[in-house]
C-alpha cells in the first residue's frame, strides 16, 4: 500500500519509497549521485516559481484570464488580414479530442502510426484538389513560413538569386521571406505591377511572388502575372487564401509552379495567430527541392496498401547541412483539423462559404460606401471578403469606438491608404452583426461618439 | 470469404483503408450551411470563377466522417495508449488540462490583430510564461515567437549573427557542432549562412576538449551544444567549454531539445551559454500531435535581449492596477503590450508564436510548480537510468556510466547474432511499446535510444525491461520472428523504396 | 563482381572505355550494395563539363544520399535517362543497365590515375 505522504504529483506515478528501490537497483546511494557531472557550485539552482498549483485552482485561474480577452466568439469581429474567422463544424473538435491523434509523434515508424499517415495522405489530397496543383507537402508551420520557403524553393529549382515579390503582398510576407532568406545569397525586392506586366524583370529573377487576393482583398491578374514570369524565365509563386479557392479560380489552372496559403481558414480557430498550418504545393516535377514533410503511399510485406514517409533524404535528418530546409515539423495535427474540416465541408460545403463570405462582404461594401464621408476604397477591381474603406476620422479612433459598442472593427491600414481601414466579412458575420456596424460607422461618421 | 467481412469486432474495420474520395458518393453531405442573409451581390467576371464540378472534394455523410477518421485514430501508437520511450522526444502524459484551456472561447476565438488592451488576458498569459522560461534558464531574455525547435535554433543563430555584426565581427562564420548533433543544427546554421565545423566526442562521450580548442579561432560564431548531450550525458567540462568559445570570441548556443533534464538542477545561463531553446512540446508537455505543432521560445542573456525576434511581450511601468482589481479588468489601464525589441532579427513567422502551445505550457507550468518541475527532472533520470541498470547485462551501453534522461544503448551484440536494432524496434511495437529512437546519434552503432520520462511508473518499466529480455531471447530462438516484426499491426513492414522511387502523394482516381 | 575491362576510382566509380575516347560511368557493385534500395539519380545535363574525381551528381537510397565523383574529365555526351523511372537498375546491374552517363574524355592518360579490378578489390578488404 502506498501512503499519501508517499506520492508525489498527479503527473507523476513513482513514490517515494519505489523511487528509493530503483536508486537501489541503480546502485546508488541517493539521487544526488546521478547528477555529480553538474557543476557543483551551480548544482540544484531552485526555480523561483510558483508553487504547484490544483487543477481547479489552475483552471479557474486560467478562466479569468481568458475572460479579460475580447473574443470574436462574443462579438461580431471584421477583422481579417491574414487570420478569418470563419465556421468551424463541430467534426474537427470531435476527432480534435482523440488522444490517438493528438498525443502521438512524427510518425517515424509508419507501422504504427498509420493513423497519422493516412490522415495526412488525405490533408495532401485535400490541398492539392483545392489549389489544382499536383502536389502539396505535408504541411508547414504557417503561411508566411511556407511563402518564404517558396521563394526560396524557386531559388533552387532556377538556379537564380532575385527573390521579387509584388509589391500588393501584405508585408509580414516581404519580412518572413527577408528573415528567411538574409544569409542565403539570394536578394528579396518588391517589384510593381507595372513592371512585371511590361515585362521590366531582371534576367537573374527566380520567381515573381504575389499574394491574390493581396493585402488590400483585390484579385490580381494571376494569368498575366504567371505568363510574364514565365517569359522571363521566372517561377510564378502565389500566396493565396484557400477559402477563395471554393469560388476562384485555383493557381493551377494559371499554371502557378509554386502556391502557398495560410491553412487556418480550414477548420482552425484564431486562437492569437497560432498554432497555424502553412500550406504548400507545387508541381510533380519540382517534388525533390520541396521543403518538409511528404506522405507517400505504398505497400506492405503483405500486398497491402500503407502510408509512410517519404522522399526522406530532402530533409535535415539525412542532408543535414545541405537539406532543403531545418523544418522538422508538418504542423500534422493543425493539418488533421484542415483534413476533418474538408472532409465535412465537401465541394458545396467549401463553395457555400466562399459565396457567403463574398456576397455579405459586397453587402458590407455597398452600405459604407453609402455613408456619406465613407468611401470604398480601390475601384472597380474584384474583391473576394476583404476590402480597404477610407474612414472620415482616423482608423484607430472608428476601432475605439466600435469597441465601445461590442465590435471588433478592421485593421488600421492608414500607413498604405490614407485613414484606411481593412475589413473582413465572413460567413460568421450575421446580416444583424453587419447592420450593426454599418449603424455604427455612420453614426461614428456624423460625429456621434457613442 | 467476401472482402471485408471478418468474423473478429476489432479488427473488422482496420483492413478497409479505402480513402475519403473512394468512400465518397454524389449528393452525400456531412454538414448544411445557412442561406444567405443578405441580398445576392453580382457575381465577378466568369473568367475568374471555377467551374463548378473542378473541386474533387469528398462528399460523405457526417457519421462517415466520424467514422474514417476514428478508424484512422486507432491505427495509431499514442502516449494516451502506449509506453513511448523514443529517446530525445521525451513522450511525457500531456495533461489534459492543458487542452481545455487552450480551447476557452478567450484564447481560441482571439485574433491576431487585435489591439492590445482587447487581449491583456493573452498578453498576460505570453509575458508570465517569459519570465518563467527565464528564470528555468537563468537566460533572462525570452522571445516565444519561433514555432518549433528549428525555428528557435534558427531565430537564437540570428540573434548571434546580429550581436557579432554589431560587435563588427560579421566575419565570424563558422557553427562548431558536435559529432553527435541532431540534423537541424547543421541545417539550422547552413540556413544562417554559417560553414559547419564538426567537433569529436570523446570515447567518454564527452565533447572532445582540444580538437574544440584547436578548432575554436578567430571565425567562430558559435557553438552549438545539446545538454544533456544526445548520448544521455551531462558534458562536465561546460565551463571550460564555454570559456574556450567565450575567449575565442565566439557565443555559445545550447539546443533545449533535453531541457526536461535539467529543471531545478542546474540553468544553462549559470553555465554561460548565451543562447537556448526550449521545445515546450518536449519538457513542457504540450501535445506532439502526431508531428506538430510545436512551439520553440528562444532564451537569451541580458546582453542579447535586443536582438530577439518580433514581438516581445513587455509591461508597462505606469500605474499597474492590483490583481485584486481584475474584475474591472475592461477598464483598467494596459498593462501588457506586444513591441518590437531595438535590434530585433524581424518577424520570423506570420504572428506572435504558437499562442494555443504557449498556454498550454503556461497551464502545465502552473500545475507543477517549481518544486514540482524540479521533481519531474528527478524522476526523469531516476527511471532512465533504472531502465540502463536494468537492461546493461543484455544490452551494451553507448557509454559506460550513469546517463541524465536518457540511455542510448547498443545494439551491437544482437546485431552481431543476425538482427539489427531495426529489427528490435519493430518487435517491441508487437509488444504494444512504442519503438526507441534508432540510429542516433550517428556515432554510436546500433544505436537504441530510450527516454522514459517522469510520467511512467514503475511496473511500465518493469514491463519494458521484460519485453526486452524477451526479444533478446528471441533473437536466439526465433530470430525471423524479429526480423520480419511487426505481425500485429495494421501494416506489416511497408516498401519505402518503391514509395521513394515512385511517389504517390495524393488520391487519384482509379484509371479504367 | 569487379569486371576486368573496367577502370574503377576511391569513391566507387567505375568507367569503361570502349571505342574513341568515350567512357560510360557507373558506381560499383560495392557502392550500390553499401547504399542499399537506390531511389534516386541526380544525372548530370548533357554537355556540361565534369572534371575527374569532382561531384558530378548525387544518389540516393531511402535514408543516405551520397555525392557521385566522376572518375574522368570529359563532358557528359549521355546519361541513363531510364534511371528516371527505375533507379533500381543501379542495384540490379551496375554495371550494364545501371550506368549512369557517357563522358567524351578531354584527357585518356588521366585512366592511369584509376584502378584495375585486382588493386580495386584489394581497397575493399
Amino acid at each position: 500500500m502506498t501512503s499519501k505522504a508517499d506520492t508525489t504529483h498527479p503527473f507523476i506515478p513513482n513514490t517515494a519509497s519505489e523511487r528509493a528501490q530503483m536508486l537501489a537497483t541503480i546502485g546508488v546511494e541517493d539521487f544526488d549521485a546521478l547528477i555529480t557531472d553538474i557543476p557543483e557550485q551551480h548544482r540544484n539552482s531552485s526555480l523561483r516559481l510558483p508553487d504547484a498549483a490544483s487543477e481547479l485552482e489552475v483552471a479557474t485561474r486560467m478562466q479569468a484570464l481568458a475572460a479579460l480577452n475580447q473574443d470574436a466568439g462574443t462579438r461580431p469581429s471584421f477583422l481579417g488580414a491574414g487570420a478569418y474567422h470563419h465556421f468551424i463544424p463541430s467534426t474537427v473538435g470531435a476527432i480534435l479530442q482523440r488522444g490517438e491523434f493528438v498525443t502521438s509523434y512524427t510518425p517515424y515508424q509508419p507501422e504504427a502510426a498509420q493513423g497519422v499517415l493516412q490522415s495526412g495522405f488525405e490533408f495532401q489530397s485535400a490541398v492539392a484538389q483545392i489549389f489544382g496543383m499536383e502536389v502539396a507537402n505535408a504541411g508547414m508551420y504557417d503561411g508566411p513560413t511556407a511563402f518564404a520557403e517558396a521563394g526560396l524553393m524557386a531559388a533552387r529549382v532556377s538556379r537564380r538569386n532575385r527573390i521579387l515579390i509584388l509589391d500588393t503582398a501584405d508585408k509580414r510576407l516581404f519580412e518572413v521571406a527577408e528573415a528567411y532568406a538574409r544569409y542565403q545569397q539570394v536578394e528579396i525586392e518588391a517589384i510593381s505591377r507595372e513592371s512585371v506586366l511590361n515585362g521590366d524583370i531582371p534576367d537573374d529573377a527566380a520567381c515573381i511572388a504575389f499574394q491574390s487576393p493581396n493585402f488590400l482583398g483585390r484579385i490580381e491578374d494571376v494569368q498575366a502575372l504567371t505568363d510574364a514570369a514565365h517569359a522571363a524565365g521566372a517561377l510564378s509563386v502565389m500566396h493565396t487564401y484557400p477559402t477563395a479557392l471554393g469560388m476562384f479560380k485555383s493557381p493551377g489552372e494559371f499554371g502557378v509552379d509554386i502556391a502557398t496559403a495560410e491553412g487556418q481558414p480550414l477548420g482552425v480557430p484564431l486562437t492569437f495567430g497560432g498554432a497555424y498550418v502553412g500550406l504548400f504545393t507545387t508541381k510533380q516535377r519540382f517534388i525533390r527541392q520541396l521543403p518538409g514533410r511528404i506522405i507517400g503511399r505504398t505497400s506492405d510485406t503483405l500486398g497491402r496498401t500503407g502510408y509512410t514517409l517519404t522522399l526522406q533524404t530532402r530533409e535535415q535528418h539525412i542532408r543535414r547541412e545541405r537539406a532543403t530546409s531545418n523544418i522538422c515539423t508538418s504542423t500534422q495535427l493543425i493539418g488533421l483539423m484542415v483534413a476533418v474540416y474538408c472532409a465535412t465541408m465537401g465541394p458545396s460545403g467549401l463553395r457555400k462559404v466562399a459565396e457567403l463570405s463574398y456576397h455579405k462582404a459586397h453587402y458590407v461594401a455597398n452600405a459604407i460606401g453609402a455613408l456619406p464621408g465613407w468611401s470604398v476604397f480601390g475601384g472597380t477591381g474584384t474583391f473576394f471578403n476583404e476590402f480597404a474603406v477610407e474612414c472620415p476620422i482616423a482608423p484607430r479612433s472608428v476601432n475605439r469606438l466600435l469597441a465601445e459598442r461590442g465590435i471588433i472593427g478592421g485593421l488600421d491600414v492608414s500607413d498604405v491608404v490614407p485613414n484606411g481601414m481593412l475589413l473582413c466579412v465572413t460567413e460568421m458575420n450575421s446580416r444583424q452583426d453587419i447592420d450593426r456596424l454599418v449603424d455604427a460607422l455612420s453614426d461614428i461618421g456624423n460625429g456621434g461618439a457613442a | 470469404m467476401s472482402d471485408g467481412v471478418v468474423p473478429n469486432a476489432s479488427v473488422a474495420d482496420m483492413h478497409d483503408r479505402r480513402l475519403l474520395m473512394d468512400r465518397s458518393v454524389s449528393g452525400r453531405r456531412a454538414i448544411e450551411m445557412p442561406t444567405a442573409d443578405v441580398p445576392l451581390a453580382e457575381m465577378p467576371n466568369d473568367d475568374l470563377l471555377r467551374d463548378a464540378d473542378d473541386l474533387q472534394l469528398p462528399e460523405m455523410s457526417q457519421p462517415d466522417v466520424i467514422r474514417y477518421f476514428t478508424l484512422l485514430s486507432r491505427l495509431n501508437f499514442s502516449i494516451d495508449t502506449n509506453f513511448y520511450p523514443l529517446g530525445s522526444c521525451t513522450m511525457k502524459y500531456n495533461p489534459k488540462l492543458n487542452d481545455q484551456v487552450a480551447s476557452m472561447g478567450g484564447f481560441a476565438n482571439i485574433h491576431p490583430l487585435q489591439t492590445d488592451d482587447s487581449v491583456q488576458g493573452a498578453l498576460e498569459v505570453m509575458f508570465e510564461l517569459q519570465q518563467w522560461l527565464g528564470e528555468a534558464t537563468a537566460l533572462p531574455g525570452v522571445g516565444l515567437a519561433p514555432l518549433a525547435g528549428a525555428q528557435g535554433e534558427y531565430a537564437g543563430l540570428l540573434i548571434a549573427r546580429a550581436a557579432l555584426e554589431m560587435r563588427g565581427e560579421s566575419h565570424r562564420n563558422v557553427a562548431l557542432i558536435p559529432d553527435s548533433a541532431h540534423g537541424t543544427n547543421p541545417a539550422s546554421a547552413a540556413m544562417a549562412g554559417l560553414d559547419v565545423v564538426t567537433v569529436k566526442t570523446d570515447e567518454f562521450g564527452n565533447v572532445d576538449v582540444e580538437d574544440l580548442r584547436a578548432k575554436a579561432d578567430e571565425n567562430a560564431c558559435v557553438f552549438m551544444l545539446t545538454i544533456p548531450s544526445t548520448l544521455g550525458l551531462f558534458e562536465p567540462n561546460i565551463i571550460e567549454i564555454n570559456n574556450i568559445i567565450h575567449d575565442a570570441g565566439g557565443l555559445v548556443y545550447a539546443d533545449g531539445a533535453n531541457l526536461n533534464a535539467l529543471l531545478g538542477l542546474v540553468k544553462l545561463g549559470d553555465l554561460g551559454v548565451d543562447i537556448c531553446h526550449s521545445n515546450l512540446h518536449k519538457t513542457f508537455s504540450t501535445p506532439h500531435g502526431g508531428g506538430g505543432p510545436g512551439a520553440g521560445p528562444v532564451m537569451v542573456t541580458e546582453e542579447l535581449a535586443s536582438f530577439l525576434p518580433e514581438p516581445v511581450v513587455v509591461k508597462s511601468d505606469g500605474d499597474v492596477p492590483s490583481p485584486a482589481r481584475r474584475e474591472r479588468a475592461r477598464v483598467r489601464a494596459q498593462q501588457y503590450h506586444l513591441t518590437r525589441p531595438d535590434n530585433s532579427i524581424g518577424k520570423i513567422n506570420g504572428f506572435h508564436g504558437s499562442f494555443s502551445i504557449l498556454v498550454r505550457a503556461y497551464t502545465y507550468m502552473q500545475s507543477l510548480g517549481g518544486d514540482g518541475l524540479r521533481a519531474v527532472s528527478e524522476n526523469a533520470l531516476i527511471n532512465a537510468n533504472y531502465i540502463q541498470a536494468r537492461l546493461r547485462d543484455r544490452f551494451d551501453l553507448a557509454v559506460d556510466r550513469l546517463c541524465m534522461h536518457e540511455t542510448v544503448l547498443s545494439g551491437k551484440r544482437q546485431a552481431d547474432r543476425g538482427v539489427p536494432a531495426l529489427s528490435i524496434a519493430k518487435r517491441l511495437l508487437d509488444y504494444g511499446i512504442h519503438a526507441p529512437t534508432m540510429y542516433f546519434p550517428l556515432i554510436v552503432p546500433e544505436a537504441l535510444m530510450v527516454e522514459p520520462t517522469e510520467t511512467e511508473s514503475k511496473e511500465t518499466l518493469d514491463r519494458f525491461v521484460a519485453v526486452m529480455q524477451v526479444i533478446d531471447d528471441e533473437i536466439d530462438n526465433d530470430p525471423d520472428t524479429v526480423n520480419h516484426a511487426p505481425h500485429t499491426l495494421p501494416n506489416t513492414r511497408l516498401d519505402e523504396a518503391t514509395a521513394a522511387r515512385r511517389p504517390v502523394l495524393r488520391w487519384q482516381a482509379e484509371k479504367d | 563482381m569487379y569486371p576486368d575491362d573496367l577502370k574503377y576510382s576511391s569513391e566507387h566509380e567505375w568507367a569503361r572505355v570502349g571505342d574513341g575516347d568515350v567512357a560510360e560511368v557507373g558506381i560499383t557493385n560495392f557502392a550500390q550494395d553499401t547504399l542499399g534500395d537506390v531511389v534516386f539519380v541526380e544525372l548530370p545535363e548533357i554537355g556540361s563539363k565534369v572534371d575527374q574525381f569532382d561531384k558530378f551528381g548525387e544518389i540516393e537510397s531511402v535514408k543516405a544520399v551520397s555525392d557521385l565523383f566522376s572518375p574522368v574529365s570529359g563532358t557528359v555526351t549521355a546519361v541513363n535517362e531510364e534511371l528516371e523511372q527505375s533507379p533500381e537498375l543501379v542495384n540490379s546491374d551496375p554495371y550494364g543497365d545501371g550506368w549512369i552517363m557517357e563522358v567524351q574524355l578531354d584527357d585518356p592518360s588521366e585512366l592511369d590515375e584509376l584502378m584495375d579490378s585486382q588493386t580495386y578489390q584489394g581497397t575493399l578488404e
